[in-house]
């Protein structure tokens, strides 16, 4: 692999609060390469806002700050915000979780995907529209005429995602978020959904990161697997060695997994060690913990 | 489901169902249209029947003989059953007749044609400022939520919500007329422009126009602009804080994120993505206004001696002319009923959710 796509150091996202600031994400580091990074944790152990923070997106009042953060040769945070909405979609997208509520509910399906294409390309309507329709038959929709013209609420979950996707990637950027992508799909259509996507982006040599909380997924999905906990990655190792995970908390969620065919009796419960937080400020002390406690 | 999702959709049958389905939907409409104005009439004729006022001693007078009154008691169909004079009623109104006013001693219906294209002149103008000016004061003020335009936004329908009408009518006169001369003073026309332009719409303005009378256009418009400028600061005061207010829900939703996300434009976010969202809310909004606009504003209207409905209804009030009140009752309700169902059919332009039953 030679430079990397993406490369972040010491990524620390952090929210004011009265009683002193909440740190979401702690000096968090790792790259990406053109391949498949997932990114598991449970709530609140700042996945999701690691991947808002990279695309430039964090939830206000969130400061960031990062010793490093280099999308191939550009430094994120010298972008002004209209240089960074020209990477969002370009060169960087995101899939967010349930494509019920990431549509537009009152926009044709169609153009929300040919709406990326003319904003990165300047493309006339036809060509946005030409380019939309490819991209919905290479998310495998069968009659993409008739899927442009319909609207968020006509289309299945399944559906909905694939269209995402579609409107992700038709500006052709080289690193795609992928922000708990089948969580709010049947099981059914999770694989289909998450195959398509593995398609595109090893067709056009991207990078993706799948953030999600379903470890199983992420291990048998992606290449490297990094476990965040409390807002610091504890763990980063390849897919197929997960099983050789050495730290305690991936050890712990390891073991609370149920397997399939195998009797057994209750499922042991994640023993949380306050040393896994080392540094860790205050207010995260004050909140509940349901497991271990 | 719609023909649109279904794999038949290009067969006779999804044709059919194209055609069908928006027909049978308006079908509906008309027929709950039609028993809501039905309840309107049932609800003016009671009033009519309740009234403390005796409407054979309002044609007759308090000194007329027993055998008079009882004449035209019996005249008025008073003796019939309640049921009998309620179709009566209902007979009466599908042929326009509302009978006669006691003010002006002509048919109301009559009346109510002569003065309502003042109000709907009026309205329509104030509504115009209302929704053009009001919904991007509204996202003007939702998108810098907390900072100075929102500030002056806010201000501003905190000062449209509060200041009675009838005073910021009083000191407008007295602001733009008295003082600078820049609008004319009460009434639709000054004196001197009476008769003529022939009315055709009842609209001075329209009428001036199409009469090609540039100098009654001019006056009509210099009597009407500040009554609708008054009206349309309090529609812009109620338009902007609600659009403010949608919009700041809709910027929460997940699909703006998912619009950073691809890149766009704020102006394209803002302005396509979530107002696009929030007409949908709007709608419903704007038709109320212009409701109570119809309406008649009472207040305004006495201020600015303004001729429409508004004053024709206070006059009446106070005249205890019962079949204008009535009458005028009628096309109030006639008008709510109308917008209703205007909006419904604007709503399914706007929201593609509300085109499909279910």
């Amino acid at each position: 692999m030679d430079s990397p796509l993406l490369r972040v150091r010491n990524l620390s996202v952090t929210y004011p609060g009265d009683d002193g600031d909440f740190r979401a994400v702690r000096n968090v580091s790792f790259t990406v390469g053109r391949e498949r990074l997932g990114i598991v944790g449970e709530s609140g152990s700042g996945k999701s806002t690691t991947g808002r923070a990279i695309m430039g997106l964090a939830r206000p009042p969130a400061r960031v700050h990062a010793d490093e953060l280099l999308l191939g040769e550009i430094d994120l945070r010298q972008q002004s915000e209209r240089q960074l909405r020209r990477l969002r979609g370009k060169r960087m997208a995101m899939v967010l979780q349930d494509p019920k509520y990431s549509l537009d509910p009152v926009m044709r399906v169609g153009d929300q995907i040919a709406e990326t294409h003319r904003t990165h390309l300047g493309s006339s309507k036809a060509e946005a529209r030409a380019a939309a329709l490819e991209m919905l038959q290479a998310v495998h929709i069968r009659d993409p005429e008739r899927v442009y013209g319909m609207y968020p609420h006509q289309v299945s979950g399944g559906m909905g995602q694939r269209i995402m996707i579609a409107a992700m990637l038709i500006a052709g950027p080289e690193l795609l978020i992928a922000d708990e992508p089948t969580s709010a799909l049947d099981v059914t259509v999770q694989t289909q959904v998450l195959s398509i996507m593995d398609e595109l982006v090893r067709e056009r040599g991207m990078g993706l990161i799948l953030i999600s909380h379903n470890l199983h997924l992420v291990s048998s999905f992606c290449d490297r697997v990094l476990v965040m906990y409390a807002g610091q990655i504890v763990e980063i190792c390849d897919a197929g060695s997960l099983a050789d995970a050495q730290h305690p908390y991936t050890r712990g969620l390891l073991a609370a997994l149920p397997e399939l065919g195998r009797k057994r009796g209750e499922l042991p419960q994640l023993q949380r060690d306050p040393a896994w937080m080392d540094d860790i400020a205050a207010p995260l002390e004050t909140r509940s913990r349901k497991v271990g406690a | 489901m719609s023909a649109a999702t279904s794999g038949a959709g290009h067969t006779v049958g999804g044709v059919a169902r194209r055609i069908v389905a928006p027909l049978r939907r308006l079908g509906a409409l008309l027929f709950s249209v039609a028993l809501t104005f039905l309840g309107l009439t049932g609800v003016t004729f009671a009033i009519g029947r309740f009234m403390p006022i005796d409407p054979v001693i309002a044609i007759v007078g308090d000194k007329a003989s027993q055998e008079t009154y009882d004449r035209v008691y019996r005249e008025l169909g008073l003796d019939q059953p309640v049921l009998v004079q309620y179709g009566t009623y209902l007979g009466k109104i599908a042929r326009g007749d509302f009978g006669n006013s006691v003010m002006t001693a002509r048919p109301v219906l009559e009346d109510l044609v002569r003065v309502f294209p003042a109000t709907i002149e009026l309205a329509f103008l104030a509504l115009v400022i209302g929704v053009v000016l009001g919904i991007p004061f509204g996202v003007i003020a939702a998108t810098n939520r907390g900072r100075w335009p929102d500030q002056i936004v806010r201000f501003m329908s905190l000062v449209g919500y509060s200041m009675p009408v009838f005073w910021l009518g009083l000191v407008g006169l007295l602001l733009f007329y008295a003082k600078l001369g820049w609008v004319e003073g009460p009434g639709r026309l000054d004196v001197a422009f009476d008769d003529i332009v022939a009315p055709v719409t009842g609209m001075l303005t329209i009428d001036a126009l199409m009469a090609g009378e540039g100098d009654v256009f001019a006056n009509a418009l210099g009597h009407l602009v500040l009554p609708a400028s008054i009206l349309g600061f309090l529609s812009l005061a109620y338009i902007a804080r609600m659009t403010r207010s949608f919009m700041l829900a809709q910027l929460e939703q997940e699909y703006i994120l998912a619009a950073l996300a691809k890149g766009l434009s704020p102006w394209r976010i803002i302005w396509v993505h979530a107002l696009g969202n929030v007409w949908v809310q709007l709608v419903t909004v704007i038709a109320l206004t212009f409701g109570s606009l119809l309406e008649g504003a009472v207040l305004t209207e006495t201020v600015f001696a303004w001729p429409g409905l508004g004053l024709y209804m206070k006059n009446s009030l106070f005249a205890a002319d019962l079949n204008a009140v009535l009458g005028g009752t009628l096309l109030i309700g006639a008008i709510y009923i109308l917008l209703n169902m205007l909006s419904d059919l604007v709503y399914a332009m706007v929201d593609p959710r509300a085109r499909e039953p279910n």
